[in-house]
């Protein structure tokens, strides 16, 4: 209902060219909330592609990994099938986009934690590139009659029911922050992720700077944060889809899903307190908030959570596309050169349709300047430079 | 018989036959409570996919976004097909040759070793199949469609084993020494006068093994992983199949997804039942003739 | 009596000797071919069954050298992400939890579908009017035609919602007795242990139906008359002409059971709540088996040593299913039928 109207604002706000300050948010009032308007330019930004479009391309390539990122990516993959070439990417989970990756069984993976130091090192392929795709951001979401979009949590109170140690809805520590809920005497149901997810990388990173109380549990920094970690409490869904699905099947669960799975299975997701103390809602707007406070180093390996600023949302992510530098074959080389040089310019449109936040210029910029990186035989397959940027 | 007579004279008469009344109806209660369990499941499976199954659904790929409704599992179950095809392929001949050389041949303790570990390959959990393919053939060639037809001939062959040696014995011997009187050698005997007689039965356990493969999802998983969007018949790249469509948008939660799913089900019960209802018919064939 | 004329294990189709003197006579090539094509195919079977054996083992190895096979039996701590930082500690990767959910899960689908299964086949080998038997037979086979994929998603939408109430009230009444109550402790929220089990006791009905019919086949007819003539109730004979002879043929269907259910994966790995936390008590909490970990973890693992330990966990399931199934073969070959 709600949901839906929102989700609708955006879709006009993109198709009209006049709006200078439109609503990317989803929650439940129709007027644009302060901290989700943002510009036309941040919701589709009209990157031009400097990268010439190689002949003798394969005409289908594999990809594999993030959950996080299967609903933008399939709209990429189904809309560049038009091109000639088909990307199969299978939502397994950002281990899985890294394990396939180090065996070489897929063309490229996909996750939204980068690569530490000790999984690059095991790839079967040599040096590895990362590539950044898309942000979005991890919502906390929630299925507790009567409930709607809100609920204010901060990273302690996240943190203490993710380690078990606050198992009711009415808990003081929830109430103390939401006085305008009537919160039930329910048993809160912890969804968390069964395979190896960047969603929970993100996640945990977010606690694990935010919360003692969770880092204590888990043993300490080392073992709070990643794409697993031994969950205290909680039931396991398969990839966000599984948590979302726990969640939406299960009365008094708490799950954390990349916002578009919030918003498509119509569940209603919290406030996050960030670094500044303010109670941020997760959208477009909140979600650059945040990245373009990140600093990225040269490889572009980082974490953006509880990144500084009033309005960055604290919990969010960077999706990587992982690619070898050193491919073994032309035509699927060439492909991924032109799947990505396309996905990073004419693709960056498509993600605020459906509430992933397009990278900004800057990152946009590194990011396809690591396709100039890739390689076959020893040579570059594509050479290439980025016209200067015109004044925002 | 003493014994069994002592047993039965304790108690009395109307309360024996009360008690006995008591039971019967039970089992029968038992019988009908397990029939509703089933009614139960197709009911639901068909009820919920009716409603999501249409012409789209059957020859249409499923839609870009995973949340947007419309769309179908064509590449599923094109993909089924082509992996449960391979499978068969490679299954029959060697499920029904290894069935003849124990039916027809062994008598050694080799037949002795084949048939037991053709019962212990039956009852390997079908994961540890699709353990066994990523290890042999994943890691070398990547997943695609071949390594998916790969583990399930190895599900398919010891299911077409056990069922295709019952069947050959159950072939009379008067007919293999008539041919063999003649002076026709084994081989040809075997070929012309044995499977000939045995053919609906051959068929009946194949179409099962055919059935059983076409549900199995578990070895798919790590063997041609999926490919959700995409129609693709080329077995060397990864495929999708009907179950694996089923199992990711059925845990996906999507209510569009989810609805794409029932109609999957519905089309995958519906293609093993049939199976199974096609294979017991021409299976009593067999038993008449027999 | 005719069933058990087919011996464990049959001699080939023999021949008589002067059909087969006959045919000696002129071995030709083409027979010989023949005859080394078949064998071939049996020897297949054999190289089939070692090479799983053979590659799971390898695929495992590394992970079995380093850490010892001891110590994935007896640890419950399942978290590869401390086998990085790590790499000479404890074994991060017990596998008793997995195992644990494997044989609670099994047992409890067996505890309720054997003495169901008996039911069901004594309702079809006895009571049943004789036109409906073999229909019967069928529906019931049926039953195990229905795709694991399907079974689980009918669990999570159908059943689920249909147990809640029992398992809460099952719950409320039950948790606070001692030594019982951590069994039935709740809250329940859907997917677990219990629910799982469920769909494996449907799941593995079928087979321990048709083996307990066979087994109720085999009861010497004579038996089962005299009982009659005695004046026994139907009941009577089926107790005293049958049951009492078919235990261990019916103990040997809840073995061959037990080997279909406790490697089932799909419908399991949908409905048990795929947590790896260790052992939980309360059949309403959530868990793992050891096919739904690996369902779940294999196309991912990038911590070190992690797909080794799950081809530890495969082949733990190879070496159970070896004896289960081997078990109850022996089990059943000496109620004298072949079936299974």
């Amino acid at each position: 209902m709600a949901v839906a109207g929102a989700t609708a604002v955006v879709f006009a706000a993109i198709g009209s060219s006049s709006a200078s300050a439109v609503s990317t948010s989803a929650s439940a009032t129709k007027k644009p909330t302060k901290q989700c308007s943002t510009s036309l330019k941040v919701l589709r930004p009209h990157y031009t592609n400097p990268v010439p479009k190689l002949a003798g391309a394969s005409d289908s390539l594999s990809g594999a990994g993030s959950t996080f990122v299967n609903p933008i990516m399939s709209i990429w993959s189904s809309t560049f099938a038009k091109q000639g070439t088909k990307v199969a990417y299978q939502s397994i989970g950002s281990g899985g986009g890294i394990a396939q990756i180090q065996a070489q069984t897929v063309d490229f993976g996909a996750t939204d934690i980068a690569l530490s130091d000790t999984e690059a090192a095991a790839a079967k392929g040599g040096p590895i590139l990362h590539v950044p795709m898309v942000l979005g951001a991890v919502v906390a979401v929630y299925n507790v009659k009567g409930l709607a979009n809100g609920l204010r949590l901060d990273g302690e109170t996240l943190g203490k029911i993710y380690a078990g140690q606050i198992t009711k809805w009415n808990d003081p520590a929830i109430k103390a922050q939401n006085s305008q809920f009537a919160l039930p005497d329910q048993s809160i149901a912890v969804a968390h992720r069964s395979d190896g997810s960047g969603t929970s990388a993100i996640f945990t990173d977010y606690l694990t700077k935010t919360s003692p109380s969770w880092t204590a549990k888990l043993g300490g920094e080392a073992t709070s944060r990643g794409k697993t970690v031994a969950w205290p409490v909680g039931i396991g869904g398969k990839g966000n889809e599984g948590v979302a699905a726990v969640v939406s099947q299960t009365e008094g669960a708490i799950g954390y899903v990349e916002l578009q799975y919030a918003i498509a299975q119509k569940l209603t997701y919290a406030f996050v307190k960030n670094s500044t103390g303010a109670y941020i809602e997760p959208c477009v707007a909140t979600v650059r908030a945040a990245v373009d406070k990140g600093v990225f180093p040269a490889d572009l390996r980082t974490t953006v959570t509880n990144e500084p600023g009033p309005l960055a949302y604290p919990i969010t992510g960077t999706v990587y596309a992982l690619i070898y530098q050193n491919q073994t074959d032309e035509g699927k080389a060439k492909a991924i050169v032109n799947y990505f040089s396309w996905m990073l310019t004419i693709g960056q449109n498509f993600p605020a349709s459906i509430n992933y936040a397009p990278m900004g210029s800057l990152l946009q910029q590194k990011a396809l300047l690591q396709l100039g990186k890739i390689q076959f035989g020893g040579k570059p397959v594509v050479k290439f430079t980025i016209p200067k940027a015109k004044k925002k | 018989m003493a014994q069994l007579a002592s047993d039965i004279a304790g108690g009395s008469l109307a309360g024996r036959h009360r008690k006995n009344r008591l039971m019967s109806w039970l089992l029968t209660a038992l019988m009908a409570g397990v029939v509703a369990i089933l009614v139960w499941v197709l009911a639901y499976v068909a009820l919920k996919g009716y409603s999501a199954l249409n012409w789209t659904f059957l020859t249409d790929t499923p839609p870009g976004n995973p949340s947007d409704p419309g769309g179908g599992f064509a590449n599923g179950i094109v993909g089924s097909l082509i992996i449960v095809g391979i499978a068969t392929v490679i299954a029959v001949p060697v499920g029904i040759g290894a069935a003849i050389y124990l039916s027809e041949y062994g008598g050694d303790r080799f037949a002795g070793l084949v048939r037991f570990l053709t019962d212990v390959t039956l009852g390997i959990p079908t994961i540890v199949v699709g353990a066994f393919v990523y290890a042999v053939w994943v890691l070398n060639f990547g997943f695609s469609g071949y390594a998916g037809g790969l583990a399930m001939a190895v599900v398919m062959v010891p299911l077409i084993v056990r069922a295709s040696e019952e069947m050959l014995r159950l072939v009379p011997n008067d007919l293999r020494e008539a041919s063999l009187a003649m002076g026709v050698t084994r081989a040809r005997t075997t070929l012309s006068v044995v499977l000939p007689a045995a053919t609906s039965g051959l068929i009946t356990g194949v179409m099962l093994a055919v059935a059983r493969a076409m549900g199995e999802t578990a070895p798919l998983l790590l063997t041609t992983l999926g490919n959700d969007l995409y129609m693709e018949s080329d077995p060397n790249h990864r495929m999708s199949t009907l179950s694996l469509q089923i199992f990711g948008s059925a845990t996906a939660g999507f209510p569009d997804a989810l609805a794409r799913a029932w109609a999957g089900a519905l089309t995958l019960v519906a293609m093993v039942l049939i199976l199974y209802v096609a294979a017991r018919l021409i299976g009593r064939r067999n038993t008449a003739k027999a | 009596m005719s069933a058990s004329g087919q011996a464990a294990a049959p001699p080939p189709v023999t021949v008589g000797a002067e059909a087969r003197a006959l045919s000696r006579q002129r071995p030709r090539l083409g027979d010989l071919t023949f005859r080394a094509l078949v064998s071939g195919s049996g020897a297949l079977i054999v190289a089939i069954f070692l090479a799983i054996g053979i590659f799971i083992l390898d695929e495992a190895w590394p992970a079995i050298s380093h850490y010892g096979i001891g110590s994935f039996l007896s640890g419950s701590r399942w978290a590869p992400s401390e086998a990085a930082l790590n790499l000479e500690g404890k074994n991060p990767y017990g596998i008793l939890q997995f195992v644990y959910g494997t044989v609670l899960t099994s047992a409890i689908a067996l505890l309720l579908a054997v003495p169901i299964a008996v039911g069901l086949a004594l309702y079809i080998t006895e009571i049943a009017p004789s036109l409906i038997r073999r229909p019967l037979a069928y529906v019931i086979d049926i039953l195990a035609s229905v795709p694991s994929v399907v079974y689980g998603f009918w669990g999570i939408f159908a059943l689920i919602p249909a147990v809640k109430p029992v398992a809460n009230d099952l719950s409320d009444w039950l948790h606070s007795i001692p030594v019982v109550g951590p069994i039935f402790a709740g809250p329940f929220f859907g997917p677990s242990y219990f629910v799982a089990a469920l769909v494996l006791a449907i799941m593995v009905l079928p087979i321990v139906t048709a083996i307990c019919r066979e087994v109720f086949a085999v009861a010497p007819l004579a038996e089962k008359e005299a009982a009659l003539a005695l004046g026994a109730t139907r009941w009577e004979m089926i107790k005293l002409a049958i049951l009492k002879r078919s235990r261990v043929g019916i103990f040997g269907a809840a073995i061959l059971g037990l080997g279909r259910a406790f490697g089932e994966t799909i419908a399991v790995t949908m409905v048990i709540g795929n947590s790896v936390l260790g052992i939980t008590t309360s059949i309403f909490g959530q868990g793992a088996t050891m096919p739904s970990v690996i369902a779940n973890e294999f196309t991912e693992a990038t911590e070190p040593f992690h797909l080794d330990s799950l081809f530890v966990v495969a082949l733990c399931l190879l070496v159970v299913s070896l004896i289960v199934n081997t078990a109850g073969k022996l089990i059943i070959s000496r109620v004298g039928t072949r079936i299974a």
